[in-house]
């Protein structure tokens, strides 16, 4: 067993599981809301990935800020948004996390230093950046989780942000998680060194490792160490997490560039279905308790839905609301 | 009333402004020991130290994506970009982010960012390094963007900067520096969204912000002497835009024109001669004038850049051909 397992309680590693199923179900309903057009705009699918969200964000303080991409769904349920106004933000509900103003790919929660998603790639480094530099100059105990996809790293801000974390030595933590795909373009063929993505921050003299993305266990006990080192001071420290989604890049992606071995391959590294293994195996939980488990997350998920139903659109006010602070 | 320069003014009011707001830092390439490449920030190193007087490296988007992120985890940042020109490296952290960050989250954020920036030409630096980029700044929703053109408006202004809790693009006018205006040493702000008659007129309304404003000025003296009596006003903001102080002069006068060194197609100066248009139609004697940039990228020679940014001449004429004179 991993020194995580052995260090976790049976009640935390049953949660994980808890966890990657209410990140699974939340996403095939809204996938089944989408297509019955109750959802729109772009949706992009966090399942497979569900690993990185529940072992990363379960080692993080409330304190901690988390700056993430337009995948967010997973990041901000694994952080503690309630599924109900996660649901109805992207009804577009004005109960939604955002007020129905954000949409999917735009979560914000203040509450829970649920700093964003960002829709524009590369968008959330810099601002992770600046999130750690707050941090450190108000000399606050806070860790910056910066999550990005493979797909960040060929923009410029990616340097831009890695040199200014690495000289100023930021509390942040770069997590990339590398699905194998930037929309339809393999990193193999779009990245030079794709093999060893992780490595692609040495010039700046950040630290990295990989780890496997499928599996939580591994992620939790990788981003413990991270995130311990981060915090005493360690400067910012880069964690590639090794991850396929079992999805098209978003809904309106047929997905006709993978091949179906690649796609059972990685089929079969299910993290969901891995973790209920590890969980029966160790005889952690019996399949009664994660049946019970399952129901108890179906039935918030349909909650949250029926939530999002019911809520009202925002007031035609709101479309001048917000904009600034002192108009 | 003391004179100072436009360059001291922008001094004066970061200076007091770091003072007195711990949680404030200035953020920019080279404006630590180097002083600022149009020294506004000189000396500013020794007296705040590296902490609050931050160097960047040559990161557009990162330093304006940082200043943004810092905004959000509780600093006030003045973030320094060296020229508007090289804002374009950092259009996507300026429109895409610090404007959006409120709205989109539903006003859960703040991003009170102060952007500063240099606009303008005449300096004969050629085309990449003579734009005026404040109107695309100027019609971004969650933005607020400033144009100070005298020594007094730069610091009032700056003051009620600081109060703002909203990312706002401070813009000053390279050619603006070394001239001098007067400042009182009392306290004073000079709110935003509020225009200036610079020189009162009841014959033609000459509309202006930034430097423009003192070719206006310039402009309206040589009309006085040809018995055309002109006012001049000052945007002083381009949003909040104060378009009622326009709209009532030329309610008085009856004309109007619009001066702006940025290029003329699609340029701010349309967008106030619309406004104007719309709604006072029945005010007006003839249609609204612009006198603008010329149409190309900002050529070095001398004599061609001259006739590339309006000046005084050019309104001149305008307003006289407009007067059937
Ligand atoms: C600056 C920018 N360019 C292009 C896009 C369009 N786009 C959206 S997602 C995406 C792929 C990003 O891939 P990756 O970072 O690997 O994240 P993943 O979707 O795999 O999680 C692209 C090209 C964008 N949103 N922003
Ligand atoms: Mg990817």
């Amino acid at each position: 067993m991993k020194p995580a397992a052995q260090a976790l309680d049976k009640r935390s590693l049953v949660d994980f599981y808890r966890q990657m199923r209410l990140l699974r179900i939340f996403e095939e309903r809204a996938a089944e809301q989408y297509m019955r057009g109750r959802v729109r705009g772009f949706l992009h699918l966090y399942i497979g990935e569900e690993a990185i969200a529940a072992g990363a964000i379960s080692t993080l303080e409330p304190q901690d800020y988390i700056a993430t991409h337009y995948r967010d769904h997973g990041h901000a349920l694994a952080r503690g948004l309630d599924p109900k106004v996660v649901m109805a933000e992207l009804f577009g509900k004005v109960t939604g996390c955002s007020k129905g103003m954000g949409g999917s790919m735009h979560l914000f929660d203040a509450s829970r230093n649920f700093m964003g998603g960002y829709a524009i790639v590369g968008g959330q480094l810099p601002l992770a950046v600046g999130l750690g530099l707050a941090a450190s100059y108000l000399k606050e105990n806070r860790v910056v989780l910066c999550i990005l996809g493979d797909g960040a790293l060929n923009e410029g801000e990616f340097h831009e942000s890695m040199n200014l974390a690495a000289i100023w030595r930021l509390p942040v933590v770069f997590l990339c998680e590398n699905n194998l795909y930037g929309m339809g373009s393999p990193v193999k063929e779009v990245f030079a060194a794709a093999d060893e993505i992780y490595r692609i921050v040495e010039p700046y003299h950040i630290p990295s490792s990989q780890v496997d993305g499928m599996d939580v266990l591994a992620v939790r006990e990788a981003m413990e160490g991270v995130v311990g080192r981060v915090r005493d001071g360690g400067g910012p420290y880069f964690l590639e997490a090794l991850t396929y989604r079992f999805r098209g890049h978003s809904m309106a992606d047929p997905s006709e560039y993978r091949s179906k071995e690649e796609e059972a391959f990685w089929q079969k590294r299910d993290p969901v279905a891995k973790h209920r293994q590890f969980l029966l195996a160790n005889g952690i939980a019996s399949e009664a308790e994660l049946e019970t488990i399952g129901q108890g997350v179906e039935e918030q998920v349909e909650e949250a839905i029926r939530f999002a139903e019911e809520s009202p659109d925002p007031a035609p006010e709101a479309l001048y609301e917000n904009l600034y602070a002192n108009p | 009333m003391p004179t100072i320069t436009y360059r001291e003014a922008v001094s004066r009011a970061l200076r007091e402004a770091l003072r007195e707001d711990e949680r404030m830092y200035i953020l920019g390439e080279d404006v630590g020991a180097y002083g600022g490449a149009y020294a506004v920030t000189r000396g500013f190193l020794q007296e705040f130290g590296p902490r609050r007087i931050m160097e960047a490296p040559i990161s557009e988007s990162a330093i304006v994506g940082t200043g943004t992120g810092s905004a959000l985890g509780g600093l006030h940042p003045v973030i320094e970009i060296m020229t508007i020109n090289f804002s374009l490296l950092a259009m996507d952290q300026i429109v895409n982010h610090a404007a959006k960050i409120r709205y989109m989250s539903g006003g859960q954020f703040s991003v009170p960012l102060i952007l500063r920036t240099v606009t303008g030409g005449g300096a004969q630096l050629g085309a990449t390094h003579s734009q005026s980029f404040e109107g695309w700044f100027a019609s971004v929703p969650g933005l607020k963007v400033v144009v100070p053109a005298t020594p007094y408006d730069a610091l009032g202004l700056f003051r009620a900067v600081r109060q703002e809790r909203d990312p706002v693009v401070f813009v000053e006018h390279i050619l603006l520096y070394s001239t001098r205006g007067e400042v009182p040493e009392e306290p004073y702000v000079v709110p935003l969204g509020v225009a200036d008659i610079k020189r009162p007129g009841d014959q033609f309304t000459i509309v202006a912000y930034s430097r423009m404003v003192l070719v206006a000025l310039a402009a309206a003296e040589e009309l006085a002497k040809r018995g055309i009596n002109a006012e001049v006003v000052d945007l002083r903001c381009l949003r909040p835009l104060d378009i009622e102080t326009v709209l009532q002069s030329v309610q008085r006068t009856g004309r109007a024109l619009v001066v702006e060194e940025a290029w003329k197609t699609g340029g701010f100066g349309a967008e106030i001669a619309s406004q104007i248009q719309e709604r006072a139609f029945d005010s007006l004697d003839a249609p609204v004038l612009r006198v603008a940039g010329a149409d190309v990228p900002m050529p070095y020679s001398r004599e061609l850049e001259r006739a590339a940014i309006p000046g005084p001449a050019a309104v001149v004429q305008a307003v006289e051909t407009a007067l059937g004179k």
